[in-house]
């Protein structure tokens, strides 16, 4: 009887020191060397897997971000400056402040400005409908209407508005990842800075059509006209292919490009005060009748 | 020899054909046309005309843009009034040569009379150029250049040619009426193909609802005594017509994932074409017309037109002749009602490749709303290639390229037997367009990757 106890534990103890040592075997053959730091940097990411920075996920992020000779190439858009010094310092680099950016839907289509001509049945996707048609609008460029940004975005920020038909930006929510941007067949969506305490002038339009047809589709379209153009004293606002653009890096937020747009489809948001458009058109001709008098 | 039909899938619509009885009339010329320069597969072509120049009939208005691509030529008499960006059916802007017709003066080199010219010129190569000026595209839907699938890459043999006579689409009867009002020209059409292929057999396609076409097509090739060309008769199916079914209806051979009709031995040309190569080489005659069924679901006979129509007409210019819109119309369409465009635009003009204007009403064309997929696998059953649009519809969803190419989504003919034949009403085709296009994108970038990386090897 004893010696059935003794022979039990001493196989065991042997067999246990056996599979031990294979165990130690295998972890020392087959170890994975990973740089401690990789951790480190994903302990500081949001945690999102968005995608929004290019990469599979957060892990996939840092992985890069630790091999890499700079951060040039890296940006995390919804942790943003903030995560990006921690990281920087956690590997050593230095970073420049980015702006932060937002989310902006370029399209003014809602169902008062431009009519419908005809009724979509298809699938319910704005990929879908634009590889079939131009849309069920007389406007080739615009929104489309199915959500598929809202589908895309991880972060709740996008829902469609049931009054216009168009999807709307919940600004607080938007980690700019750019996933909507990507989403959109018809590339309304642009990515632009959130500006000073949110305030931004863009022009809420991609509409490429001339004048009269951009008109004919939408109240609310770009006519391509120059106004704002001419208007604009930074060299902010250029007109190509009949559609303005304003460059966020230049814009200086003075509203008059806002004043002068014949069809409105320049847009200011964030403002504290409402754009007097009268007082704006009168301070720009005193201006030009001084220009003139000093020839 | 009894009835045969395509393997795999395929279903069974109503083949509606309402306008079988029109005679085809010709269509009286509107006042301007507008001609598009992107009106066959390939790249579009380039506008050899300025705005202001006066053109006759069956001049060339614009030339080939690259190797797929086709010559254009001018459907009317008249001044160029402008070429400029205009909307197609769909809405989106594509280049068009607006001409104001004035008369109707022809080209003098072209042989107007309706004599029917049996002896084929012996030289291969001129009448391969002859068809290539003439521009003449497949008319069985995708407008791919004829002369480019008449010339089989170094190496393939032609061993049949097959002529598509099946319009398996339902409401279409512009190839029924050539095939009864013109067989002989047919005939000839694809005894000259036959020539250019090197002398290989050919068998006419006729599916089994249309017995007048299958008895004047094997007159003609009886009365002329074409001992290499034979007519077949296909049990009724959809999409007999598809190359890929046509083939392995006629011939009992499959062709490969990604392959061609010609690595089986096969060529596949419309009847419409066959006609087409017919006017080209013996009358000298660009394909400025075609011919086009005006027809609907529950609309009056007086409505239900086939015309002879010259390319470019707009087609609420073709409706406004017809009779008008029906009331009951809730849906029009560009071709059939399977494979067919719905029109957007209905100011847009016809093209090389138009086969009907058709009015769906409003029972006839609603989607049923989408519910879950029960897993059936009627779409399995149903699609002609042996795809699984479930598992495919799944996968787009899923956005996984690597499955959707496993899967072959890449093979899809977007014939859409799976959308026919779903209980749910999911949008199986939709989707599967979608991936399909994904895919071949992924594929084209592999392959140009692939070039690139054997062009940097070399040097």
């Amino acid at each position: 009887m004893t010696q059935t106890v003794i022979w039990t534990v001493a196989i065991l103890a042997v067999l246990g020191l056996l599979l031990a040592l294979v165990l130690f075997w295998v972890a020392r053959r087959f170890r994975v060397v990973e740089d401690p730091r990789i951790d480190e940097v994903e302990k500081v990411m949001p945690g999102a897997n968005c995608g929004g920075c290019g990469f599979a996920g957060c892990r996939a992020f840092a992985d890069s971000a630790v091999k890499a000779a700079n951060l040039d190439s890296h940006y995390c858009p919804v942790g943003g400056d903030e995560v990006m010094q921690k990281v920087a310092a956690i590997l050593g680099f230095t970073v420049a402040a980015k702006a932060p950016q937002v989310a902006v839907v370029r399209c003014n289509g809602s169902c008062a400005n431009r009519p419908v001509v005809n009724d979509y049945d298809g699938a319910a996707s704005c990929r879908v409908k634009a590889a079939l048609y131009s849309g069920d609008t007389l406007c080739a460029f615009g929104c489309l209407g199915c959500g598929d940004c809202v589908a895309a975005c991880r972060f709740g920020a996008l829902s469609m508005d049931p009054g216009t038909g168009l999807p709307v930006v919940d600004e607080k929510k938007c980690t700019a990842c750019g996933a909507c941007v990507k989403a959109c067949p018809k590339h309304i969506i642009e990515l632009r800075n959130q500006g000073p305490r949110g305030m931004r002038e863009y022009v809420s339009c991609v509409n490429k059509d001339k004048g009269p047809a951009a008109r004919k589709a939408c109240a609310a379209a770009c006519i391509g006209c120059g106004l704002c153009e001419k208007t604009c004293r930074q060299g902010a606002v250029t007109v190509t292919d009949n559609v303005a653009y304003i460059d966020f890096t230049k814009c200086k937020l003075c509203r008059e490009c806002e004043a002068v747009c014949p069809t409105g489809a320049i847009h200011g948001v964030n403002f504290p005060k409402e754009l007097d458009k009268e007082a704006v058109k009168q301070r720009i001709a005193d201006r030009k009748k001084k220009e003139e008098a000093n020839g | 020899m009894g009835k045969v039909t395509f393997s795999m899938g395929g279903i069974h619509p109503h083949d509606s054909k309402f306008a079988r009885e029109c005679a085809i009339e010709e269509l009286p010329l509107p006042p301007v046309v507008y001609v598009s320069m992107a009106q066959h597969l390939g790249a579009p072509a380039k506008p050899l005309v300025a705005v202001g120049d006066r053109v006759k009939v069956g001049q060339v208005i614009a030339e080939p843009g690259g190797f797929i691509s086709a010559f254009v030529h001018s459907p009317v008499s008249g001044t160029v009034k402008g070429i400029a960006p205009r909307k197609d059916l769909a809405g989106n802007p594509v280049m068009h040569v607006e001409i104001a017709v004035e008369g109707d003066e022809w080209d003098p080199a072209i042989d107007r009379s309706r004599d029917l010219v049996t002896a084929i010129p012996d030289d291969k190569a001129a009448i391969l150029d002859r068809i290539k000026a003439c521009g003449v595209v497949g008319l069985g839907g995708a407008t791919f250049p004829t002369h480019v699938k008449l010339s089989p890459p170094p190496g393939k043999v032609a061993e049949c040619l097959i002529l598509n006579g099946t319009e398996c689409e339902p409401f279409l009867t512009s190839d029924y009426r050539i095939m009864i009002e013109r067989p002989k020209e047919i005939v000839v059409g694809a005894a000259i193909m036959q020539k250019v292929l090197g002398g290989c057999r050919c068998v006419i396609g006729i599916e089994e609802n249309k017995p007048e076409a299958v008895a004047a097509m094997r007159a003609a090739v009886t009365e002329l005594g074409y001992a290499d060309i034979r007519v077949q008769v296909l049990r009724k199916r959809y999409p007999q017509g598809g190359e890929k079914q046509l083939i392995d209806a006629v011939l009992h051979r499959q062709v490969g994932s990604g392959g061609l009709p010609i690595d089986v031995g096969a060529v596949v040309q419309n009847v419409g074409t066959a006609l087409a190569v017919y006017e080209a080489v013996q009358k000298n005659i660009p394909l400025i017309s075609n011919v086009l069924t005006v027809t609907g679901d529950k609309i009056p006979a007086n409505l239900q037109h086939n015309y002879l129509y010259r390319i470019g007409v707009p087609l609420s210019f073709v409706a406004e002749q017809a009779g008008g819109v029906p009331d009951t119309a809730a849906k029009i369409i560009s071709g059939g009602p399977m494979m067919g465009k719905a029109v957007s635009n209905f100011d847009a003009a016809t093209v090389k490749g138009s086969s009907a204007i058709l009015y769906l009403s409003e029972a006839a064309t609603r989607r049923r709303p989408e519910t879950a997929c029960i897993r059936c696998g009627r779409c399995a059953d149903a699609c002609p290639m042996g795809l699984e649009p479930f598992l495919l519809n799944r996968l787009y969803k899923a956005a996984d390229l690597e499955g959707l190419e496993k899967n072959a989504a890449q093979d899809c003919i977007e014939c859409g037997c799976c959308l026919y034949s779903c209980p749910a009403g999911i949008p199986l085709l939709d989707h599967i367009r979608q991936a399909k296009g994904q895919v071949m994108g992924v594929i084209k970038a592999r392959a140009a990757a692939a070039k690139a990386a054997a062009e940097a090897k070399k040097q």
